[in-house]
């Protein structure tokens, strides 16, 4: 008498009642979240259990595809799109056409329904199984490329041009085109020159701040040579704040040291 | 496991991802329900492809997803062309093309 050891639950039914629910539960959290960045979260956390339900289906290929390709690439590039553009959108609720949620609620239970019964027509019988199409040339990766490399080697080819095409859309597409001529160094320079043969503008740099005794922080103005304030050497900005400083007020106490020195120098020559 | 369970899965997935398309406005969540769509479909591909037990489905599933990459490519610098130039990702506001 032999014990026929029939296990009551496979690997493929743990994952599938495990990662099932919470792959419905994220997808609909994924169209009710108001926020972009979470939608994009939890379509990838649909993803990751999609993964899982392709390894238990003997697709280890598909299942390390998946999560690198989808998961890793697709979503990762939405969340890009997402800091991109997407943080500010706000989501309305507001209704262009009236009954709108709940027709396309209908719309989606109709489908479903649709869906279910007319693929699951094609169901025959039980699952063969793809252990013996595995093993026909030693692994899932090596039958994959058997057929990739052989049957669908023309379609496999075409993907790639797709990809080059699409990558060079991309860059066609994100490009944005200058529609006025960069104002760069020489135009600057040409532009200085310009302005000073005919207005008279100083084409050098501004005079730098004044440095005094006790201050010489960039809000107090220069002296020039003959006395006379440098409204120049104070940015304007700071001039608009808190006005222009008083530089003669600045220079009184570096110019009664100077004239209280004079006056000892001159009693020391008096004592000699 | 049943395949059965497999195909009602992927039709719950599928259905959600046609209401996420038709009820939100936001260009980008529209674009991640069309993923979402593309995936259940290829879900239904590996289940085929374990119930006729040849790795075509598979095959035909690794196509799927190349096409995706692609197509996100694509569809995101759109969406983000549109933004610039439009300042909005809804999708009620699109109607360029409409006149």
């Amino acid at each position: 008498m032999t014990a026929l050891l029939v296990p009551l639950v496979t690997g493929a039914a743990v994952a599938y009642w495990i990662c099932g629910p919470i792959m419905v539960a994220a997808a609909v959290a994924m169209i009710l979240s108001r926020k972009a960045v979470y939608s994009a979260l939890y379509l990838a956390l649909v993803m990751v259990n999609l993964a899982i339900i392709y390894a238990s289906q003997d697709a280890p290929f598909l299942f390390v595809v998946q999560i690198i390709v989808y998961t890793g690439a697709v979503m990762m590039l939405f969340l890009f799109v997402v800091m991109l553009i997407g943080v500010d959108t706000r989501g309305t609720l507001v209704e262009k056409v009236k009954g709108h949620t709940v027709t396309s609620v209908i719309a989606g239970i109709g489908g479903f329904i649709l869906l279910a019964i007319a693929i699951g027509r094609g169901l025959v019988g039980p699952a063969i199984g793809v252990e013996a199409a595995n093993q026909t040339y030693g692994g899932n990766v090596q039958g994959l490329a058997a057929l990739l490399f052989g049957r669908y080697v023309l379609a496999f080819e075409a993907t790639s041009a797709l990809l080059i095409t699409a990558a060079v859309g991309a860059m066609v597409l994100a490009n944005v085109e200058r529609l006025t001529p960069k104002f760069d160094q020489t135009a600057r320079a040409k532009a200085r020159i310009e302005e000073y043969a005919t207005k008279g503008v100083h084409p050098g740099p501004r005079p730098s701040s004044g440095v005094y005794a006790r201050h010489n922080s960039i809000t107090s103005p220069a002296l020039l040579p003959d006395g006379s304030v440098s409204p120049d050497s104070v940015s304007a900005v700071l001039v608009q704040r808190s006005g222009l400083a008083d530089a003669v007020a600045l220079a009184a106490p570096a110019k009664e040291a100077f004239a209280a020195l004079d006056v000892a120098q001159g009693e020391d020559e008096e004592e000699l | 496991m049943n395949p059965n369970f497999y195909v009602v899965l992927a039709a719950i997935l599928f259905a959600i991802g046609i209401v996420g398309f038709l009820v939100r406005k936001n260009a980008l969540v529209v674009f991640m329900s069309v993923e979402l769509m593309l995936n259940a479909s290829n879900l239904l591909l590996v289940t085929f492809s374990r119930v006729h037990g040849t790795l075509d489905g598979q095959a035909a599933s690794f196509f799927v997803m190349v096409v995706a990459a692609a197509e996100v490519v694509v569809g995101l610098s759109i969406i983000v062309m549109i933004y610039r130039s439009r300042q909005s990702a809804n999708v009620d506001n699109e109607n360029l093309l409409r006149y």
